[in-house]
């Protein structure tokens, strides 16, 4: 760029040796380009001419942006490309002008007029006119400062990355670096984008981004993530396996954001890994309700595949009584099935219930996706007879656009089928208007039949009257076809629907008619013995119809019941041998027909029109007319050849055949999952995944059994294992716990030798709570023994954990002494919990989710310690906090709580549940003139933060106040906790903000440390700022003052007077925070920051300098 | 999932595509047009289309298809609904949804339709969010954009993506607080030509304006929430608490949005508001038919019925007609044989009617179809099924807000045959 500054010096014209040296140098370089791009050689002259000139120009132009990287830079240099390549087609030079004006445009130094030349671009794009000349004048915009420019480029990079490999990479530098901004959208964005321009080669970047993104703080770039594993397994199949533990990890988030991203990564990359969804089955069901609507409907499907393979068949029991027609074909089977199930009544798994339950109220979602989507997973997985709460919603979505209707009835159509009973009551919202799409009609007329019944056959009967009067002929002639399914199901109307079918007969209009015909046709064959007068209706009607389908049918029925209207069949052929040359072929075959079937019965009155029939059959144009005469004539006229076969001519022409069977189009459409394209087009579409069978025996359940990070509730012993207290085995299966507790210790103590405190210090946080408050005595005399010998402990709890009967008296071996530990001093017994932690540490190793489990605070701050020893030497140590600021925040206002007011502060003491946690302090107040009972914490959020909750308060009396203590594990971000804060009849949402400085905590350093830690954190771990301070705060103490306000930061003695230093760590993931301010001449102060966790770092910052500078 | 978008107009001209994964060539629309071309109106134009490699899934509005072309399985209601939440924003940020309105404002429709999508997957389809990263284009921004050079976009992340009300922005100010609710029902009714009902079923939605400050959190109560059979809700509605109480509860979006739609239980008889009185015939053998159409107002506790609009579609038969409205205007089209009269405001005292004579076909045979009458109509401040909002107040918020409640009947899909 020096270069392109000197030239901006000199005179335009005027180039000095030196500088067209240099202009030269990047000259090559821009032609060794062409050369890669597989330019002809020949052009190299005019090019690097060219090339000299327009390097000129776009070096002066650009050197006034200054500082741009040196992608955007090789950028610049190639744009000559698309001049010369537009040069070459001549026959575009219109086209090729306007992109010229373009070009400079977007060459131009001026932010307006890039940006109108790039929305300019984008018009073009959007018409799909081909812009990809201007790739390289473009594509140097990458690093754009305004949004909206960045945006449209990204816009136009994203079109055109995959025709322009090569010059696309050089945007990808730009990318890495916005990956890494402080600003969520823009890492979102520019993941986003970096994943979407396929380009092969960048394939591990992506791969590296992606994993990168996965474990970043905000859900929203996480979801990005999600998004990007899509896109990156399109453009590279091999990455498969890796992407798979992407999904694996993200499948654990408990964002709702991220949810339903990941599902539908999950549906496009591994679909076949049903393993990895045990665990996080549950955690989605909960969830689902506030995952985003578009997010709902994969997840909803994914689940229903799941539930078919994990579940087994709720409908076992039912089928005996409900589905009568198909045990007559399975008979033996659902014999066997019915023994089975009087032997072992069929229990539904209480996940499969979650499932049902969790999913219900959806179908009140505005989205009609989402309600089809909840549909068809009840249609698939309820039990019978609580299909039919979905009737009304599908109902409901009748009244949406034309397109829905359309879904919504096929999925209607092919349940109504096998269940009448769910839409019959809702019969009249399937009538006709006629102002509904052609589609729709036949549709509703399909559903209408499928409903008909002897009850209501009448009111359908006298709807389908008006139908056929309808001015759209095509629907009166569907009409007609169901008046004929009608016919057939319903005997009891048969006669009723023929009736009026020979009346339409007469109808003024062709395509009615012939549908007529056709129907009566397959009605009569289904009962021909009663209806001669029928069929001789219709000879008489025959010389008024033209319709050959029509025609031909009247002709075959004459033919095939020839013996019940001996008279008038001789007469109808008769007039067909009069017309015959002039019928189309279908009549014609039909008349050859009646001749030969004739000619059998009645040769006497016939053999002569026949034969003269025939005649004229055998030179007709159509090969298959000339086909069947011949046939004909062999098969029915006796000669001496074919004697043989003359003989059975009676029973080939007229054997006895079976009835047309009417039925739906949509019979067996079920056999698709409903509700998805493959359903609604009748055939499997690409990816459909198949909806396995339910399993004969269901699968082991325990393995959705959750570790769950929730911190362990306080009431534990008190209501023994349940589920919650150790949520990692399910209260059920004790045995199966209790062992695989066992192994996990045992697997600890192999790293381990002091196992036994280790883990009962591991399993002690969970009961810290619960020991404290009930302090029982078997808990207490183990206590003791345990802290006045810790090294017993571990030989003891072996032989101890045999005895118990619960997992309490084990865990709370270490906890007493610890917690009272925590309380008094903060830096006893240093030796003994490094050796607990370290066993600590190998335990949370193997338990999937780190260490957040469960320990006690003192514990887990040794946890630090000890990790702080492997990688670095400082031994930092929690401090007491600096200042409490005694600020309090509205969680609940007395009018929204109605009546129950509740505020919230951080006291800055370190969690005695969980050392991840904050400590929230939450005062209760009354203020109705009732006394408010059993206050408590219910639901928590969508975002599944971990939190301790207080205990339920039983009663809390008018005018009074409580304070209680939870501890929340913000999981080092800003993002509110929500929860619900409920009381006997009501529960409110409440949610609690943290702001950045409360996820600390402080601890203490000597300068020396604190200097040695902040060199291992320097570059992006730094961030910094200069501010102009108050006068008042050029002092020491007030500095520590405002800082200790706004983060609860230790404060680390200084040896220079204008330099102050604070230490802390994240509480989540204790990181080091290290801040510095160092007062300047003339009330300036310089603001350093340095902590791995560069997020936090630049939240913090900004905390800072807003206090800094006021104060 | 959704792979590309191609906006087609009513002339059969693709005028805007957009891809979301690699390009997707326009000659899939191929298969679309002769869709188009068999079927017999737009409307009949089949939604979902298998061609080879693809699956097109189109919606009309606005004379517009929006087809979204597929390649792989996907629920179908999915794309839908997401076309229609596009038409939707367009709408909303336009004010029209027309091909001159899209070609006009071509970037800021680039611009939604790469947040709406990632990858073909809806990322951000609530207006509220979407407003937050891109500005809809006013005459004043347009103007202010060309002079300053500033841009639609937002530099900010919407908070609303990540808090837990991602339908509300946050930081609303307003200096007049007002939240305005319109309950709008619909009757849908098929009557028969003696005139008893055939069906007839209420639909209703509350429409919402809200411009509060902040974050108000409100509830609205009915006098009578069992008239409510079937309920559809905003995600900001707190369902479990509508279960348990019957109370709407919610944090509003900010602006205009459906609170709920929903159904009143088709136990409750529907009073019919009008009836028509008609006599139309063909005479076999003269070119002649008579057309007489008298409307009155029925049940309709003494509020007017207002903006009547009648229109029928006459059989093909009939050539012209010559007919006098006793108030109002009549149009018959020769060609799609589309008879409306605009009655306007029915006076108990003076009926309306139309009567006067058809001219058939000379030669033909009398149509053998009646044709059925469409009836449009507004019945201001009444609800037909008799709902009543009871109380709304709102909490969380200190300032007093401005409240409205307007209650509205209209005619749906209201149908009389005549034959």
């Amino acid at each position: 760029m020096d270069e392109g500054k000197k030239l901006h010096v000199h005179d335009k014209v005027f180039l000095s040796l030196p500088l067209l040296i240099s202009i030269i140098k990047l000259s090559t370089t821009a032609i060794l380009f062409y050369d890669s791009l597989a330019f002809h050689n020949k052009h190299f002259c005019t090019l690097a001419k060219r090339q000299m000139l327009s390097m000129s120009t776009n070096n002066l132009s650009y050197s006034d942006q200054g500082g741009t990287d040196s992608a955007v830079e090789v950028g610049q240099e190639t744009t000559p490309t698309s001049s010369n390549a537009g040069a070459g087609f001549g026959l575009f030079s219109v086209d090729f002008k306007k992109n010229e004006d373009l070009k400079e445009m977007l060459e131009s130094n001026k932010e307006s007029l890039k940006l109108e030349a790039m929305k300019r671009v984008v018009g073009l794009i959007a018409k799909g006119k081909n812009a990809s000349e201007l790739f390289p004048a473009v594509v140097k915009n990458v690093a754009s400062k305004n949004i909206e420019l960045k945006k449209l480029v990204y816009v136009y990079l994203v079109r055109y990355a995959e025709e322009q490999q090569d010059l696309a990479l050089l945007s990808i530098s730009t990318f890495q670096r916005a990956l890494k901004d402080p600003n969520q959208l823009i890492r979102a964005s520019a993941l986003r984008v970096l994943s979407s321009i396929r380009v092969p080669i960048i394939v591990p970047i992506m791969m590296l981004a992606i994993k990168e993104a996965a474990s970043d703080m905000s859900p929203y770039v996480r979801k990005t993530s999600a998004h990007a594993i899509q896109k990156l397994y399109s453009l590279d199949q091999d990455q498969k396996e890796l992407l798979i533990e992407v999904i694996e990890k993200l499948l654990k988030d408990k964002s709702t954001l991220v949810a339903g991203s990941v599902v539908m990564a999950f549906e496009e990359v591994c679909p076949d890994r049903i393993d990895l969804i045990h665990k996080n089955y549950r955690k989605l069901c909960n969830l689902l309700v506030d995952v985003e609507e578009w997010g709902q409907v994969v997840i909803i499907s994914m689940l229903t595949r799941y539930a078919r393979t994990q579940f087994t068949n709720p409908w076992k029991e039912e089928g005996v009584f409900d589905e009568r027609n198909e045990r007559a074909f399975y008979e033996s089977d659902e014999e066997k099935t019915r023994d089975e199930t009087e032997a072992k009544p069929y229990m539904m798994d209480p996940d499969h219930r979650l499932l049902l339950r969790n999913t219900k109220p959806l179908l009140q979602s505005r989205n009609t996706a989402v309600v089809m989507s909840v549909a068809q997973l009840y249609w698939h997985l309820a039990p019978k007879n609580e299909v039919s709460i979905i009737t009304k919603s599908l109902v409901r979505l009748l009244r949406s656009h034309r397109e829905v209707q359309y879904i919504v009835l096929q999925n209607i159509a092919t349940m109504s089928i096998q269940r009448k009973g769910m839409f019959e009551p809702y019969m009249k919202s399937f009538y006709v208007r006629s102002t509904d799409a052609t589609h729709i009609k036949s549709l509703k007329l399909e559903i209408l039949t499928s409903l008909a019944n002897e009850a209501n056959i009448s009111t359908i009967l006298r709807e389908f009257q008006t139908y056929v009067k309808s001015q759209d002929k095509q629907f009166a002639a569907g009409t007609i076809q169901a008046i004929g399914r009608c016919a057939t199901n319903i005997s009891e109307v048969t006669d009723t629907c023929l009736n009026g079918l020979v009346l339409l007969l007469s109808n003024r209009d062709e395509t009615v008619v012939a549908e007529s015909v056709v129907v009566i046709r397959k009605l009569l064959q289904i009962q021909p013995t009663q209806h001669s007068d029928i069929i001789k209706h219709m000879a008489q009607l025959f010389d008024n119809i033209t319709v050959p389908m029509a025609r031909a049918s009247i002709l075959w029925l004459m033919g095939e019941y020839c013996e019940r209207v001996p008279k008038i069949a001789p007469d109808v052929l008769r007039k067909m041998a009069k017309s015959f040359t002039s019928e189309e072929d279908i009549v014609k075959l039909q008349t050859v027909n009646l001749a030969a079937k004739l000619y059998l019965t009645n040769s006497k009155q016939t053999k002569l029109l026949t034969q003269y029939i025939l005649n004229l059959g055998k030179y007709d144009q159509n090969y298959d007319i000339r086909d069947r005469t011949r046939f004909i004539r062999q098969l029915i006229v006796p000669n001496d050849k074919n004697g043989a076969l003359s003989k059975y001519a009676h029973r080939i022409l007229l054997a006895p055949k079976p009835a047309p069977v009417l039925e739906s189009a949509y019979k067996d459409r079920d056999r698709y999952q409903l509700g998805t394209l493959s359903h609604t087009i009748n055939t499997k579409a690409s990816g459909y995944l198949e909806l396995s069978d339910w399993p004969a025996v269901a699968p082991d359940q325990s393995v959705r059994n959750v570790e769950v990070i929730e911190p362990v509730k306080e009431w534990a012993p008190s209501l023994g294992k349940t589920g919650k207290s150790k949520p990692a085995k399910s209260s059920d299966d004790k045995f199966y716990s209790d062992s695989g507790e066992e192994e996990e210790e045992k697997g600890s103590g192999s790293s381990s030798s002091e196992d036994g405190s280790s883990s009962s210090s591991e399993e002690s946080g969970s009961d810290a709570e619960s020991h404290v408050q009930k302090n029982s005595s078997q808990s207490s005399e183990e206590s003791d023994k345990s802290s006045s010998q810790s090294e017993k402990s571990s030989s003891e709890s072996d032989s101890e954990k045999k005895e118990r009967k619960t997992k309490t008296p084990l865990q709370k071996k270490t906890v007493k002494p610890t917690a009272k530990d925590s309380d008094s001093d903060e830096n006893g017994n240093i030796a003994k919990e490094a050796n607990s932690s370290s066993a600590e540490e190998s335990y949370s190793d193997s338990d999937s989710d780190s260490e957040s489990d469960s320990d006690t605070h003192t514990d887990s701050d040794s946890g630090t310690e000890h990790k702080k020893e492997t990688k670095s030497k400082a031994k930092p140590k929690v401090s007491g906090p600096a200042f409490v600021p005694e600020k309090s925040h509205d969680l609940l206002h007395r009018m929204t709580g109605k009546g129950l007011s509740a505020q919230y502060q951080f006291p800055r003491q370190p969690c005695l549940y969980q050392p991840t946690m904050v400590s929230v302090q939450i005062s209760l107040t009354n203020t109705t003139d009732h006394p408010l009972e059993q206050i408590h914490i219910g639901d928590r959020s969508p975002t599944g933060l971990n939190m301790h909750c207080f205990n339920t308060i039983e009663c809390l009396e008018p005018e009074a106040s409580v304070t209680v203590f939870m501890g929340i594990d913000f999981n080092d971000s800003t993002q509110a906790a929500n929860f619900q804060l409920c009381t006997k009849e009501d529960h409110f949402s409440v949610s609690i903000q943290p702001a950045i400085g409360e996820l600390l905590l402080p601890i203490t350093m000597t300068e020396l440390d604190f200097r040695k830690e902040k060199g291992k954190l320097l570059g992006m771990n730094e961030s910094s700022a200069t501010i102009t301070m108050a006068a008042e705060n050029m002092t020491s103490q007030p500095i520590s003052r405002p800082v200790a306000t706004v983060a609860n930061l230790g404060v680390v003695p200084s040896s220079q007077g204008n330099v102050h230093r604070f230490a802390g760590k994240t509480a989540s993931s204790r990181a080091v925070v290290l801040v510095t301010v160092e007062l300047r001449e003339s009330s300036t102060a310089l603001i350093t920051i340095n902590t791995e966790k560069s997020v936090m770092g630049s939240m913090l910052l900004r905390d800072l300098k807003l206090a800094l500078a006021q104060a | 999932m959704i792979h590309s978008l191609f906006l087609v107009n009513s002339s059969g001209d693709i005028f805007l595509e957009k891809h979301w994964k690699s390009v997707v060539s326009r000659s899939v629309c191929d298969y679309f047009f002769e869709a188009q071309e068999r079927a017999s109106e737009p409307e009949n134009v089949p939604p979902v289309i298998p061609t080879p490699h693809h699956y097109l899934i189109s919606v009309l509005r606005h004379r517009i298809y929006f087809v979204a072309v597929i390649q792989s399985e996907v629920p179908p209601l999915f794309v839908i609904e997401f076309l229609h939440r596009v038409v939707d924003t367009f709408q909303d940020y336009f004010g029209v949804c027309t091909e001159a309105a899209i070609k006009d404002n071509v970037v800021v429709v680039y611009e939604l339709l790469e947040e709406m999508l990632d990858n073909g997957f809806p990322l951000a389809t609530e207006s509220n969010i979407l407003k937050e990263l891109i500005k809809p284009p006013t005459i004043l921004r347009t103007v202010v954009n060309t002079i300053t050079g500033s841009t639609n976009v937002g530099e900010q992340l919407p908070t609303g993506q990540l808090s837990v009300v991602p339908w509300r922005r946050t930081g609303v100010k307003y200096t007049n607080n007002e939240a305005y609710f319109d309950v709008v029902e619909e009757i849908d009714a098929i009557i028969d030509k003696s005139g008893s009902t055939i069906t007839a079923e209420i639909q209703g939605v509350i429409d919402a304006c809200v411009k509060l400050t902040g974050m108000p959190d409100l509830t609205l109560s009915f006098m009578n929430p069992r008239l409510l059979d079937d309920v559809s809700f905003h995600p900001c509605v707190r369902f479990k608490r509508w279960e348990a109480e019957r109370i709407l509860s919610f944090i509003p979006p900010d602006g205009n949005f459906r609170l709920l739609s929903y159904h009143v239980s088709s136990q409750n008889l529907v009073a019919i508001p009008v009836y028509v009185k008609h006599n139309i015939t063909f005479r076999e053998g003269s070119s002649q038919g008579r057309f007489e159409l008298t409307l009155g107002p029925k049940q309709t506790m003494g509020k007017g019925v207002e903006a009547v609009l009648v229109s029928s579609q006459l059989p093909r038969g009939v050539l012209n007609t010559n007919l006098n409205p006793t108030q109002g205007t009549y149009t018959f089209d020769p060609v799609t044989k589309l008879l409306s009269w605009d009655v306007g405001k029915i006076n108990p005292q003076k009926l309306p009617s139309l009567k006067g004579s058809m001219s058939l076909q000379a030669g033909a045979s009398k149509p053998d179809e009646n044709p059925t009458i469409n009836i449009q109509f507004k019945i201001q401040q009444s609800a037909l099924s008799g709902l009543k909002v009871n109380r709304l107040d709102m909490y969380g918020e200190k300032y007093k807000p401005f409240k409205g409640i307007k209650y509205m009947t209209k005619a749906g899909k209201f149908q009389i045959a005549t034959r």
